[in-house]
Formats: C-alpha cells, sequence, structure tokens
C-alpha cells in the first residue's frame, strides 16, 4: 500500500466530504450539539466543529472559541464510535407462537465514512474489532456495520488536560490503519492538510478532491505539530505496569476510599471507546403470541450486571469499581492481548464527580502491597 | 407456554387509591392504544377512576396507588393485600411516601392547627409512608408519574409469567445511550441522574434540565458523593441540595438521610 503524501487545501475539505458522500457513504462525524462535540451525521464541511475547542477537566467539559479556524482544534467529546457499530440497543431475534417461527435479526451492512477518527480511537475500534470480530463468535451486527466503514483519521494536533494516549502508545500519531489520514497544518499564514491515503479506496476518493504533493516542508510541519502535542500532554499512566500493580492489590484500601466518591452510575463505562458489555432482554406482546430479544449496552457498574441465581456477585460499589479497572487495566491483556484503555480520558471528563484512573493507579502505585484493614467478604470473591 | 390449553380465566386486576393525585392511575387510562389489549387480556374488576361497575374480590393483580397517610388507610392496606394475589405498588407515593411524605420532617399538629377551622376533624398519621412500610409488596413501580411504558411492561411481563425488563440503575445509563450530553459535566446544571433510578428516559437532560429523581434512588445509591459535587463543584446553597432531595421521593430512605445532613 501506498502511502503518498497529498496536500489538500482547507478549501477543498468539502470536497471531500461531498465525493464520499456521492459514493453513498453516510458520513458520521464531530459537530457541536447540546455544549459539546458529539458525533452525529455530516452534510457538509459545514456542519464541523470550525473554531471551536474545549476546556476539559475530571468531571467538567466546555465548549469554547478559539482564537482561530481550526476544523480539528478539539480532542473529544461524549461520544464515541462504538454507536455506530455496536449500537445502545439492537434487536437479535424475534419469536412468533404461531408455528413457532424463529426469527434471527439480519443486520443490513451500511457504507458509513468516520470523519475524524482520532489515534486513541483508531486503536478502541481494534480492540472492539477482536471483541466482536476476531473470535470464533463473530458479532454478525458489528460485522455487517463494520465492513463498509470508511476511515477518516485524523491526526492530533492538540490535546486536552484528559489526554494520556501519549504515555499509553497509542497516539496522537495514527499509524495506519485508515483510508485516509489528516494532519491540518494551521498556521497565520496557511490552512491546509497534509493527507495520507492508507488504502486503495483512501486513493480513489483523492482522485476525485483537488490536491497536490505534499512537499517536505508540509511533512515537517505536521510531524513538529504532532510532537508538541505529544509533549503538551501531562496526564500519564503506565499502561503495561498497570496490569501487573493492579492484579496485585485486589485488596488496597484505595478501592475502599474510590468507592466512597464513584457514584456506580455507569456513565465512566457508557463514554469509554472499548467498553463493550451488554445485557439481553426478552419481551412479548401481551398475548404471549409474540417474543422480541433485545440487546443492550449494560455496565459493571450496573448491581443488576452481577446478577447470577439468588444474588449479586458485586453489590459493593467498591466491588464494581475494581472489577471495571483491573477488567480494563489488567484482565484485559489476557483476555484480548492488550490494555483495554486507549488513554482517551473520557472517564475522567464525563465522571460526574471527577474520578480519575490515573489517579488511582498512580495511588495504588505510591502504596503497592497495601492491605485494606477491614474487607467485607462480599467483595473478597467479587 | 401452554399451546393446547383451552383459553385461561382472565385474571382479575384492581386498582387502588390511596393519598395521590391519580396520575400514576391515569397513566394506565393514558395507554389508549394499548387499553383495549390490557381489557383483552385482564378483567379489570375494580377501577372507580374508569368505572363505575365494580366486582367483588379476590384480585389476581392489585395495582396501588398512593401513600399511607391515614389510621384508615393502614386498615384498608391491609385488607386489599389479604383479598390480592398480587400486589404492585405504583408511582412514588406508593413507593416512598410522596411529596406528602414533607409532613415526615414537620410537625403534623400544627400544620392540622394553621390549615383546618376545626382541627377536630381531622384524622390523620403524623406521617406518609410507602406501602411496603405496612404489608409486603410483590413489586414496586417507581416515578412520579410512573411511566407508561413500564407499566404495560410490568402488567405484559406479569401476564405471561416473565421477569419485568425494569431496571434499576441509574437515570445516566439511559441518558447516555440516548446520546444525550450530561448537563451536569457539559453544563455544570446540578443533575441528581447518577442518584436517580432509571424509566423516564432522561427526559429532564433530553430538555437541559437536570433529573428531578422522580424515579427514586437507584440501586445503591451515592448522594453524599454527588451532593458533595455539587456544594464544591458547581456552588449550589446547601439548602437548595436539601430541598433537592425533599421532592416527591423526599421519603425514600437514601434521600432522606442525606436531606437530613443538609438541615432539617
Amino acid at each position: 500500500m501506498s502511502h503518498n503524501r497529498m496536500r489538500m487545501a482547507r478549501g477543498d475539505l468539502g470536497a471531500l466530504i461531498a465525493a464520499l458522500s456521492d459514493r453513498g457513504y453516510r458520513i458520521l462525524g464531530p459537530t457541536v450539539g447540546d455544549g459539546a462535540i458529539i458525533y452525529d451525521e455530516l452534510e457538509s464541511d459545514t456542519d464541523l466543529p470550525v473554531g471551536w475547542g474545549e476546556d476539559q477537566s475530571p468531571g467538567a467539559y466546555r465548549l469554547v472559541r478559539r482564537q482561530d479556524q481550526a476544523v480539528f482544534g478539539f480532542t473529544l467529546g461524549p461520544h464515541t464510535w462504538k454507536k455506530f457499530l455496536y449500537p445502545a440497543e439492537e434487536r437479535l431475534f424475534q419469536v412468533t407462537l404461531e408455528g413457532m417461527s424463529f426469527q434471527p435479526e439480519a443486520p443490513a451492512g451500511v457504507k458509513q465514512a468516520f470523519f475524524g477518527v482520532r489515534a486513541c480511537e483508531r486503536q478502541a475500534l481494534s480492540i472492539l474489532d477482536r471483541v466482536f470480530l476476531e473470535n470464533e463468535h463473530v458479532d454478525s451486527g458489528y460485522a455487517a456495520r463494520r465492513r463498509d466503514t470508511f476511515i477518516v483519521a485524523v491526526n492530533c494536533t492538540t490535546s486536552s488536560p484528559a489526554c494520556f494516549c501519549a504515555s499509553m502508545g497509542t497516539g496522537p500519531e495514527h499509524r495506519g490503519d485508515f483510508d485516509l489520514c489528516l494532519t491540518e497544518l494551521l498556521t497565520p499564514k496557511r490552512h491546509d492538510f497534509l493527507v495520507e491515503a492508507g488504502s486503495a479506496v483512501g486513493e480513489a476518493i483523492m482522485k476525485e478532491v483537488p490536491h497536490c504533493e505534499a512537499d517536505e516542508a508540509d511533512v515537517a510541519q505536521a510531524e513538529k505539530q504532532i510532537e508538541a502535542t505529544a509533549k503538551e500532554m501531562s496526564r500519564s499512566m503506565d499502561g503495561d505496569n498497570a496490569a501487573q500493580l493492579l492484579s496485585r492489590n485486589l485488596e488496597h484500601p484505595r478501592w475502599h476510599e474510590v468507592a466512597d466518591r464513584c457514584l456506580s452510575c455507569a456513565n465512566c463505562t457508557m463514554v469509554c471507546p472499548t467498553c463493550f458489555c451488554s445485557t439481553v432482554e426478552d419481551t412479548t406482546d401481551l398475548t404471549g403470541d409474540h417474543a422480541e430479544r433485545w440487546r443492550r449496552w449494560d455496565s459493571c457498574f450496573n448491581q443488576d450486571f452481577s446478577y447470577a441465581a439468588g444474588g449479586h456477585a458485586r453489590s459493593s460499589t467498591m466491588s464494581r469499581y475494581r472489577q471495571w479497572l483491573t477488567h480494563k487495566l489488567s484482565g484485559w491483556h489476557e483476555q484480548f492481548g492488550t490494555s483495554g484503555c486507549v488513554g482517551c480520558g473520557r472517564c475522567i471528563t464525563w465522571c460526574p464527580v471527577g474520578i480519575d484512573l490515573t489517579e488511582e493507579v498512580a495511588a495504588i502505585r505510591a502504596a503497592d502491597g497495601a492491605v485494606a484493614a477491614t474487607s467485607k467478604a462480599e467483595d473478597c470473591h467479587a | 407456554m401452554n399451546m393446547t390449553a383451552a383459553p385461561a380465566k382472565k385474571p382479575k386486576l384492581a386498582v387502588w387509591k390511596f393519598s395521590s393525585c391519580d396520575g400514576c392511575q391515569l397513566s394506565l387510562l393514558d395507554c389508549e392504544d394499548e387499553l383495549l389489549a390490557i381489557a383483552e387480556a385482564v378483567d379489570i374488576a375494580y377501577f372507580p377512576e374508569a368505572s363505575r361497575a365494580t366486582q367483588p374480590g379476590p384480585y389476581d393483580i392489585s395495582l396501588v396507588e398512593g401513600s399511607i397517610t391515614t389510621p384508615h388507610d393502614v386498615e384498608r392496606i391491609h385488607e386489599i393485600r389479604k383479598t390480592s394475589k398480587l400486589l404492585i405498588t405504583i408511582g412514588a407515593c406508593a413507593t416512598a411516601g410522596g411529596i406528602q411524605a414533607l409532613r415526615n420532617f414537620a410537625d403534623v399538629e400544627e400544620y392540622i392547627r394553621i390549615i383546618y377551622a376545626t382541627p377536630e376533624f381531622i384524622d390523620t398519621l403524623a406521617t406518609s409512608t410507602a406501602v411496603a412500610d405496612h404489608v409486603t409488596v410483590d413489586f414496586e413501580l417507581r416515578g412520579c408519574p410512573v411511566s407508561k411504558g413500564q407499566l404495560l411492561e410490568l402488567l405484559n411481563a406479569t401476564l405471561n409469567g416473565r421477569k419485568p425488563n425494569i431496571p434499576n440503575h441509574s437515570v445516566c445509563v439511559e441518558c447516555k445511550q440516548a446520546g444525550h450530553v450530561c448537563v451536569m459535566v457539559a453544563h455544570g446544571t446540578p443533575c441528581l441522574g447518577p442518584i436517580t433510578q432509571a424509566g423516564c428516559g432522561a427526559l429532564c437532560p433530553h430538555y437541559d434540565r437536570g433529573c428531578y429523581a422522580c424515579f427514586g434512588p437507584k440501586e445503591s445509591p451515592n448522594p453524599a458523593s454527588l451532593t458533595q459535587t455539587w456544594q464544591e463543584s458547581l456552588d449550589v446553597p446547601e439548602r437548595q441540595v436539601k430541598l433537592a432531595l425533599r421532592t416527591f421521593n423526599a421519603g425514600a430512605e437514601a434521600f432522606r438521610k442525606e436531606s437530613l445532613k443538609h438541615g432539617q
């Protein structure tokens, strides 16, 4: 696959969207909505959050006007791409009593383009692919939606205080696995994009969009901006090291301290780009002649998530928080070969009380081996 | 499911009212499109709000609206329990004492003296309490008012002998599932969603309002942590914290206890 670097003027971004649209792609990407940058359907480049940025801190997010007209001058909002591949609710099958007919859903494929996927988010998609596709049980709905998903990646040229992809090795620069990759080149004198094609379809699309060959200065500027973005990230987490650290500190007193703050509201798992847990619900009509099975997003923070034959395995918030963090950072390695965390920081910003997983890991590390004085019996085997 | 049996006798349904505004019973009447199907599936034997024709008990399913506020209520709920196979409470009054549970924090005798010209005619309890505080309840359907969809789901599940799909997790789960932007994080609006049980479909956050906790406390709620953030990060005055917890579900234990930390 050739990785020709191209230069596209800012003014031709609309042509790229139009080219994708002409090929039948539904364009999904960032746009301003309800006081945040969310992912929704885009009709043209004017729907993008041009000139918008955001302030983020644990438990707080504010949309702010930038001084410039950057198209990608923001980082991440509350939405993730998973909602377009793995919707919050999905019918799995229907059963009709008469004739006992059983109709599994035949998920329709969709031609969709994710416009503006960040490096950490691309890593999250790889993780979801592993969970739903690269497994003996392939999820047919996910597979159908993923098949024709075109990825327009964006290298980050700005970071938020919530970001810690640099320390997790998941960003801010893409390392392949995209159809097209954009780096915004913005100075007071110019506004262009460095474009790299990562697939034949990506190359073909660019033939329909005005561009020229990038020069060394373009590439150098892109590299400089990405490097600066990596350097400005103040938050960090040693993801690989966290796996062993957490698994040997299951009785650490810090779990109880964080549980005092944790609301077990599940916001962190809802905004996490890799959390994929679900529940299934059976419904019937009043007569009982027709039944359906639906799958919905669930969370390990919900009590009923661990309900099994007569009781809840994790009734305390402490055991739920510990389950989430140890699965995300530790168990995930054994299960899927990587960390479940990509360093996007959404769980930090969108926690209503601002619990910061990097801080929790650091606190456990600072008192490695400490054991809580009292440990409820139910939590020991949770 | 038994496919060969003759059509079973329709279960008898009764709808009872205690201290309440009738809004939850109205949710049943509001099931317009589904009401005929409900009437097909059950024998509506006692529902004074809908019909003067009543049949005597016993009843297979009793839906109880309202809270227990008088000595007569206490007697009556025990009678209803005796005559009902399944007793389901509907709404914040029946499940937590309702807005009238604000009396639980005050001196009812004083109220009576101030308000009624002839206080001796008033025969009331000092508290407004949930039905479950008096008799065994088979299922509590939350909400002020209850959600029509959840009420139908509950009846449907009961008639079909399956577990109702009525989650006890936070409002945040359904808020995020709907794709709403968090009003607390993104707008700084105090929201009770993280400690409140789902059921409304995150109605208020959808309209950029904080959650008012109409569905009462979620399972394992942590109001202390949420209200601390309200006060420290959102500058909510302590009195407002107390008042936010003292609405339709003021009598729910988790809200009652936390509200008392912020004033009498």
